[in-house]
């Protein structure tokens, strides 16, 4: 590292937990004004730069001398947890630390099952998926609901269990450990119970569609490797826990904060709900307001790389922060303004580069059918606490919330 | 303008078929797939956005000297 303690711009740690959904820390804020690129303390420990410009988090994404490999010295971890870098370092890269050219060797095998062609064929069965969830929802007597539990968990995880060909009757299961997992503050050991549970689960589950291939996702990959000769049971095992987590947390959070954010402006609100060909772009515009995954996109410089006046140097850990890139004002007027008919495509909420979500046109058309079905069958729906009531995740690294009281 | 893809470094994140379908589009294996490669007028423009919005760098455009 060049800097020095003396020479960071401030003593708090990054990344700082919000207070609400409807703000970035103010500490983010604060150090973006004074440089867009800036040495920090790691709330997990070390140091790190501190990306908070749009411009240069993008730069920096796309940029190959930035490695995503979490078992480099200095990557920036948000947990110092020696669960997470005892799997790590004791099991196949995953897909997220994988660099170069093996990075997309692996992720080619993928992204044919997840073309915007391909999905849209989804589609009726999602829609289907999310009707259940409401008419479940609409059979109680007392006109209220956790949110979280009816619709927002429910129709991520049914979609990502059937495209993947994980039985949904063990979602319990999946949904407990993965909660777990992505909780900041879970006790080492309790982590690597979750951690062994689900490889133990995915394993067996593995080995029964080795013995029957099943036409889903899972058993595609797992037939096709097996035919090349390619098949490695730990790497198959890392893969199916890699998109069963990132598949029903990321959407089932931005499913309630979304929810949230469109009942506290129902002028904006009441527009989509007129004109469902907004619905798309007011989803970006979600996404960029609430950027639920602030800091998994960090990296370790492999080279020296100036930016401006500052070099970081080889070796030095990078944190691009995906919330502030997208509450950059120079990029986004009045980032704090919810504006649905904004246009903010350009968000970083799926990071950017050669690891830009795989799943994100997944997630795009969830949140399309979810909002546009929910408003519409429930026209009173409004929120049964007052905000500050609300437990929202200020603890998880994917932001969200626990519970969402709902009405009707 | 003409629209180059590489596809070499195409990471299949559909950016580009979402911002505009009739000149973008995906293989099965999910690699992009220029459907035109000289789009015109409002196309053109979604065109040029969608490079913008592409992750991987694996789109540019080449300007043209207009022969009319």
């Amino acid at each position: 590292m060049t800097e020095t303690a003396s020479s960071r711009l401030t003593d708090t740690e990054f990344p700082v937990q919000r207070e609400c959904p409807f703000a970035e820390p103010v500490e983010y804020e604060q150090i973006r004004e004074q440089s867009s690129i800036a040495m920090v303390r790691l709330t997990g420990g070390g140091e790190a730069w501190w990306i908070s410009g749009h411009e240069q988090g993008r730069a920096v994404l796309a940029d190959r001398r930035f490695s995503s490999d979490r078992r480099k010295a200095n990557f920036p971890f948000v947990s110092t947890d020696p669960a997470i870098r005892k799997r790590l370092h004791a099991q196949p890269l995953s897909l997220i630390s994988m660099d170069g050219a093996e990075h997309t060797q692996a992720r080619r095998a993928l992204i044919g099952e997840f073309t915007v062609r391909r999905l849209a064929a989804l589609r009726p069965r999602i829609q289907q998926i999310v009707d259940q969830c409401i008419d479940e929802m609409l059979t109680t007597d007392q006109h209220c609901a956790d949110l979280v539990k009816t619709l927002s968990l429910p129709v991520p995880s049914l979609v990502i269990c059937e495209l993947l060909g994980v039985p949904y009757a063990d979602h319990d299961f999946f949904q407990e450990h993965t909660a777990t997992l992505v909780r900041r503050n879970t006790a080492s050991e309790v982590r690597q119970h979750s951690i062994d549970e689900l490889n133990a689960y995915l394993g067996a589950l593995i080995d029964r569609k080795l013995a029957s291939p099943d036409d889903d996702l899972l058993g595609r990959q797992i037939a096709r490797q097996h035919r090349d000769g390619t098949f490695d049971r730990s790497s198959m095992v890392s893969l199916a826990f890699l998109l069963l987590v990132a598949g029903h947390e990321t959407t089932a959070n931005m499913i309630s904060l979304g929810v949230v954010g469109l009942l506290q402006h129902p002028e904006q609100l009441a527009m989509i709900k007129d004109d469902p060909d907004k619905t798309p772009l007011a989803i970006e515009e979600l996404l960029r307001f609430f950027t639920i995954v602030d800091s998994v996109t960090s990296r370790v410089a492999t080279e020296d790389v100036r930016f401006g006046d500052t070099t970081i140097n080889a070796g030095d850990g990078v944190v691009v922060s995906g919330l502030s890139a997208d509450w950059d004002p120079t990029v986004f007027a009045d980032p704090d303004r919810l504006d649905l008919e904004r246009g903010a495509r350009h968000h970083l909420a799926f990071g950017f580069g050669p690891h830009q979500c795989l799943g994100q046109n997944l997630a795009r058309l969830e949140l399309q059918i979810v909002f546009d079905t929910l408003f519409h069958r429930i026209p009173t729906l409004r929120l049964a606490a007052p905000l500050d009531k609300i437990p929202f995740k200020t603890d998880a690294a994917i932001y969200g919330a626990r519970e969402l009281p709902v009405a009707w | 303008m003409r629209l180059n893809a590489d596809t070499g470094r195409c990471v299949g994140a559909g950016q580009c078929v979402l911002t505009e379908p009739t000149v973008f589009d995906q293989c099965d294996d999910g690699v992009v797939v220029l459907v035109i490669n000289r789009p015109e007028g409002e196309a053109a423009q979604r065109a040029r956005h969608a490079v913008a919005l592409c992750p991987s760098g694996a789109l540019s455009v080449t300007e043209e000297v207009d022969d009319g």
